[in-house]
């Protein structure tokens, strides 16, 4: 038994010494990587946050590391004139609007996807991931003549809808799969006990696949908050949404930076605070429920 | 998971069709209502046939366009996929560290598209940015409204800020999914820490990274407000890509015929490619999950 022994000591070092590399050298350069790509994330982020603690005078007039007297006049000034601040609350009210409506639709289509086949289910898929990919831009000159014609322009509700067109897409994928994971013979007890459809959807299956719906919300919710052409397009006086706000104060007077950067810090905030809840699903929501 | 046949899940997927094809398919009437008529207003329109599609592809604008699209989407997906793999296999494996790394790393993912060129706009200017005065200082012309050179590096850094992070965390997620066995496997085979990428984990990343390969080429090739944001599509049209140079003439010129025309060629070009990827995907889908 011993003799065994000794002859696998003996090989295992034969063994990595010829291994063709080093394993601390190679440690050495996956830290090098990661530090690397990390500041390379971080260094733009950090600017725009030191820049919006400065005011307009020290940005224009000298390039410092951090803020040499540091203000808060920029976020002042943001969260009191309502042209600012309403941005915020306006671009929100569309985005909550159009991630209930999206979860509301996407719910039972996605549960008929994952758990029936029937008449054109491949190719009705196939049509909601086509709407996920469509560029945005072929749709503002349409989107804003139907909103038009129809009153809706500048309203909450008309961007809500726009944003259907790749949100809902997203959620019918997403949720499909998650529910796929989930078993049948759950649907079939149920049944068996008496459940109608609609109870035991909302009383056992939804708690089921509670973090697939937390998950689809978060990025509905992200995917209307960033997006910028069709929210322009679609308002004028009335909703005035922030990226509104923002790239007018940087094209008309082009010098307000601090108070530019402010406004991009706080659009930062709303995906920070949720990011670390979600941060095992991330790739799953952004591969479109596929990985 | 077998799926039941049943034509009444139909029923379950009518508002989603309904919402979708209200925000997708009446849309994309009317652009072909354009792209085939002429209109002196008041909604009289005479048909012209083909005649819009003749003057887009006969102009040298959206072949510019066109190229300058491909070229991007080329550059950026060069860029991000090894330097998204590179970074997914330097990252810790598990603990607090990992979920650190995923979170700073998912964070420009979830700022506004807007926001994200506002970023750059304030870091690469060569009066106020970090990097555009260090770059001055170092005697390079880094002027974003003049040089098409420092315009096109600044479009190409930003996508790559953006966007490798979706690389890296779908990677990731494919890495983390395979078993230790394979890599034991390989121990005793002796493999170098080159052959074990090549032949055990490169395999196994095939369907992650072909997710990801597609949705940044659909992505990549629909980019508009970041570098609206950033250089306005400018010096002169040296970063207008489609999507930029199609609002352009929609809105900016409201060159309706033409507009429409562009866009039904644009669509086209997607659908086929989105076709693509879901038969890629789908054949995955069932290789992995055999039913």
């Amino acid at each position: 038994m011993t003799t065994v022994a000794g002859t696998d000591l003996r090989a295992a070092p034969a063994v990595r010494s010829r291994a063709t590399d080093n394993p601390q050298l190679r440690r050495l350069v996956s830290y090098i990587v990661l530090i690397g790509y990390l500041l390379f994330l971080l260094v733009p982020i950090y600017w725009l946050i030191n820049m919006s603690f400065k005011d307009n005078v020290e940005i224009l007039n000298q390039l410092t590391l951090l803020p040499a007297e540091p203000t808060t006049g920029n976020y002042a000034e943001i969260l009191t004139d309502p042209t600012w601040y309403m941005g915020y609350v306006h671009s929100l009210t569309y985005v909550v609007m159009n991630t209930v409506i999206s979860l509301c639709v996407a719910l039972p289509a996605a549960y008929a996807f994952s758990r029936y086949s029937f008449v054109g289910d491949k190719h009705l898929f196939f049509w909601l991931l086509t709407n996920r990919m469509a560029p945005p831009a072929v749709f503002v000159l349409p989107f804003f003549q139907l909103y038009s014609s129809i009153g809706l322009f500048d309203t909450h509700i008309a961007v809500a809808l726009a944003h259907c067109l790749f949100n809902i897409p997203l959620a019918v994928w997403i949720l499909e799969g998650f529910m796929r994971g989930v078993p049948k013979e759950i649907d079939e007890t149920a049944y068996i006990d008496g459940y109608s459809w609609g109870r035991f959807f909302v009383r056992i299956f939804m708690p089921l696949i509670s973090s697939g719906i937390g998950v689809a919300a978060f990025f509905c919710f992200m995917f209307s908050w960033v997006d910028l052409l069709l929210s322009r397009t679609l308002t004028s006086t009335e909703v005035k949404t922030i990226g509104v706000a923002m790239t007018r104060t940087s094209s008309a007077t082009g010098l307000d930076y601090g108070t530019l950067a402010a406004a991009g810090v706080l659009t930062i905030i709303p995906g920070a605070l949720v990011i670390w809840f979600v941060r095992n699903y991330i790739a799953k929501g952004f591969a479109l429920g596929r990985v | 998971m077998e799926k039941t046949r049943n034509n009444r899940a139909w029923f379950m997927v009518l508002p989603v069709l309904a919402l979708v094809a209200f925000s997708a398919v009446i849309p994309l009437m009317t652009v072909v209502n354009y792209a085939f008529n002429d209109t002196f207003g008041n909604n009289v329109f005479f048909w012209v046939g083909v005649e819009w599609f003749e003057e887009v592809l006969g102009s040298d604008r959206m072949w510019d366009a066109l190229q300058r699209q491909l070229i991007f989407s080329a550059a950026v997906l060069a860029i991000e996929v090894p330097l998204g793999i590179a970074v997914a296999l330097a990252m810790p494996k598990k603990g607090i560290w990992a979920s650190v790394c995923l979170v700073l790393m998912a964070l420009p993912l979830l700022i506004p598209w807007n926001v994200v060129g506002t970023i750059w706009q304030v870091f690469t200017r060569i009066d106020i940015g970090l990097l555009g005065s260090t770059l001055h200082q170092l005697g390079i012309d880094f002027n974003i409204g003049q040089n098409a050179g420092a315009a096109w590096a600044t479009v190409i850094m930003m996508d790559v800020w953006h966007w490798t992070s979706l690389v890296v965390l779908l990677a990731y997620a494919g890495l983390q999914a395979i078993p230790d066995a394979y890599y034991q496997a390989a121990k005793i085979d002796q493999a170098g820490r080159w052959a074990v990428f090549r032949y055990v984990e490169l395999p196994k990343l095939k369907g992650v990274l072909l997710i990801a390969i597609l949705l940044r080429f659909m992505d990549s090739f629909m980019i508009y407000t970041e570098p609206f944001v950033v250089t306005g599509g400018g010096p002169g049209s040296t970063t207008t890509f489609l999507s930029i140079d199609l609002v352009k003439m929609a809105l900016g010129q409201f060159d309706l015929g033409p507009a429409a025309a562009f866009s039904i060629m644009y669509f086209l070009v997607i659908l086929l490619i989105s076709w693509i990827f879901y038969t890629i995907m789908m054949n995955l889908d069932r290789q992995e999950r055999p039913r």
